[in-house]
């Protein structure tokens, strides 16, 4: 257990570093929230007094970490709302888009790169060379490509959040550049494992060739695209970023943006706390998961 | 290596090659339909030429090609929009041959100065040693760990939200330069610890070369490889993070014309709908990123182009 233990406090380190660096660059950065309407002078002044930005940077932070240590992060003012249900209801979101898009993104990836790492025919080239192609395509232009066909054909609603004929073109844009990806590890993964002299002797064994691909080959495959997910997650985050700003996906990305555009520091700050801990618990997941599938991988030896 | 030596020369060249100043508006012309161009008409073949637009209906932007009058150059009095024209008559294609100029000087500069930081950083890791070593390289996970984008999105916020071209340039620069360091970074000390114990460098150190000299002339050439392949990520990395900083509305405003602004232009649902070609710097970010990636893909097929985008 010593390992998950180190794991989760990394995890814990690392949600506290994002927060503390975002409050610090919302802290540098020029203006407050305060002073950006036509205010009075002593109007602003009242503002950033009741809104406690009066006070030296070292104060604020202190009463941050105190706050958050309740897991009260404490009010937007923009919002006037408590910053902890904003994000949450919005990260709920995020999470319903990523979590959809990585598993269409590994539904096509996986088997994709199947195919391509295992044959060598027409197919397979005309199909390692079209993710090639997709994974060119960041998801802001897959997105704005998937908005323009939406809009002039009418199949799909093209922005907000709805029923799940709005998941659609979102999740395919933030999905599409993923499974390239997979597919790019898994083919090279699959074309090592078919190489390995265990699969000459399933072969040699009389088994068919597509059980010796899915069964013996995959099998052996899967721990690189396994060990990929914790990155994915990262990925997915970045994507999500783009997507949801294109298609107006009320998610945690839309909010930062808003957050960071209107100086609303305790927003920036629970944004990042939320992503963090995304980020983190993505990480953790695929550790674990890596370590329960490859027995060489032993828990006690991933330290 | 040649390829980024072609981006290098379309920045240089942008101005001349474009057919219209970015900016010259030409009224009555809004939202214009591309004109590809011709060789045959009725007739015979003739060189290459479009037939000049009319406005069907000037308020809704309906346009049709007019048989009677040709457009032979872009010199004449009717406008030739090889990609079509933008909401205020301008040309696309111009606007994104200088687009160019910023969105792949950007991306260059920045993963040039990403490379010099990576390396120096390296470097210093790989000669200190001890906790040196240790923080600067926690440093580096912590960077690479953090999706890239947000780490720009959130230096990016720090500084004022109103600057000026040059300022935005320059500021882009910086923060993709400092997101993009880390990999740089742990490769080149990865080299450099190994190849330290190489026979070369024991020679080096043996005629009394000092440790910066051993490192700078005879250590960090071995590094030249895994620096070109790390520009190939970082190129198209930064290709797709201006363009959506300033799709955003974080990076170049309106009028300059850098692929990102030009698509926060096209953004709106209706725009890109009925003016596709508006997309036209969409296809000129993937065409970049494609050409690095299939170059690179041919010049050393075994490395794994996985983590192209894993970057930013």
């Amino acid at each position: 257990m010593g390992f998950l233990l180190r794991r989760g406090l990394a995890a814990l380190l690392l949600v506290f570093a994002v927060a503390s660096g975002a409050l610090l660059l919302a802290q540098l950065a020029p203006g407050d929230y305060a002073a950006q309407f036509g205010k009075t002078p002593a109007q602003i002044a009242a503002d950033r007094h009741r809104l406690g930005l009066d006070r030296p940077f070292g104060q604020q932070y202190a009463a941050w970490l105190k706050r958050s240590l309740t897991l009260d992060l404490g009010e937007s003012f923009q919002y006037d709302q408590p910053v902890a249900a904003l994000v949450r209801a919005r990260a709920a979101n995020t999470a319903v888009l990523a979590v959809t898009a990585l598993i269409v993104a590994t539904a096509v990836g996986i088997p994709w790169g199947v195919v391509t790492g295992s044959r060598n025919g027409a197919i397979a080239r005309m199909l390692r060379a079209l993710s090639l192609l997709v994974l060119s395509v960041p998801p802001l232009i897959s997105s704005l490509a998937l908005l323009t066909i939406a809009a002039r054909t009418g199949w799909f609603p093209v922005s907000g959040m709805g029923g799940p004929r709005h998941l659609v073109v979102p999740t395919l844009a933030l999905a599409l550049p993923i499974a390239a990806m997979l597919e790019r590890l898994q083919s090279q993964s699959i074309g090592d494992a078919l190489d390995r002299p265990s699969t000459t002797a399933a072969r040699a064994r009389g088994i068919p060739e597509s059980r010796v691909i899915w069964r013996h080959g995959w099998r052996q495959s899967l721990a690189p695209v396994l060990a990929v997910y914790g990155v994915i997650v990262g990925s997915l985050f970045s994507g999500s970023f783009a997507v949801e700003i294109v298609t107006s996906w009320p998610g945690l990305g839309l909010l930062m943006q808003q957050a960071l555009m209107t100086r609303d520091t305790n927003l920036v700050a629970g944004c990042a706390v939320a992503g963090a801990a995304f980020l983190a618990a993505g990480i953790l997941a695929s550790d674990i998961m890596l370590a329960v599938t490859d027995p060489r991988m032993g828990i006690e030896s991933m330290s | 290596m040649k390829l980024l030596a072609g981006f290098v020369l379309i920045v240089l060249l942008a101005p001349a090659i474009a057919p219209y100043e970015p900016g010259r508006q030409f009224p009555g012309y809004q939202y214009a339909p591309p004109m590809p161009p011709r060789l045959l008409d009725a007739e015979r073949v003739h060189a290459p030429f479009a037939y000049a637009l009319h406005a069907v209906d000037p308020i809704e932007r309906r346009y049709a090609e007019d048989r009677s009058r040709r457009v032979n150059s872009f010199a004449g009095d009717a406008p030739w929009f090889l990609l079509g024209s933008d909401a205020f008559g301008r040309d696309v294609l111009s606007r994104v041959l200088i687009g160019a100029r910023l969105s792949l000087g950007i991306a260059l500069l920045s993963t040039l100065f990403a490379l010099i930081l990576g390396a120096g950083i390296g470097a210093a890791a790989a000669h200190a040693g001890g906790w040196i070593d240790a923080l600067l390289m926690r440093l580096a996970d912590f960077v690479i760990v953090l999706p890239g984008i947000y780490v720009v999105l959130a230096l990016r916020g720090a500084l004022p939200l109103v600057l000026s071209t040059s300022q935005v340039f320059a500021a882009m620069v910086a923060v993709l330069s400092l997101v993009g360091w880390p990999t740089v970074a742990r490769g080149v000390r990865g080299i450099l610890i190994i190849e330290r114990q190489s026979e070369y460098a024991e020679a080096a150190r043996a005629v009394g070369a000092s440790a910066w000299r051993l490192i700078g002339r005879h250590l960090l050439p071995a590094t030249r490889g895994f620096l070109s392949a790390q520009a190939t990520l970082l190129v198209p990395a930064f290709v797709m993070a201006e363009a959506t900083l300033s799709f955003v509305g974080l990076g170049f405003a309106p009028p300059t014309p850098s692929w990102g602004a030009m698509l926060h232009d096209a953004g709106a649902v209706q725009i890109a709908a009925d003016a596709p070609w508006l997309l036209a710097p969409a296809g000129a970010v993937v065409l970049t990123v494609f050409l690095v990636h299939a170059s690179a893909d041919r010049s050393e097929p075994s490395s794994a182009p996985i983590f192209r985008n894993q970057v930013l």
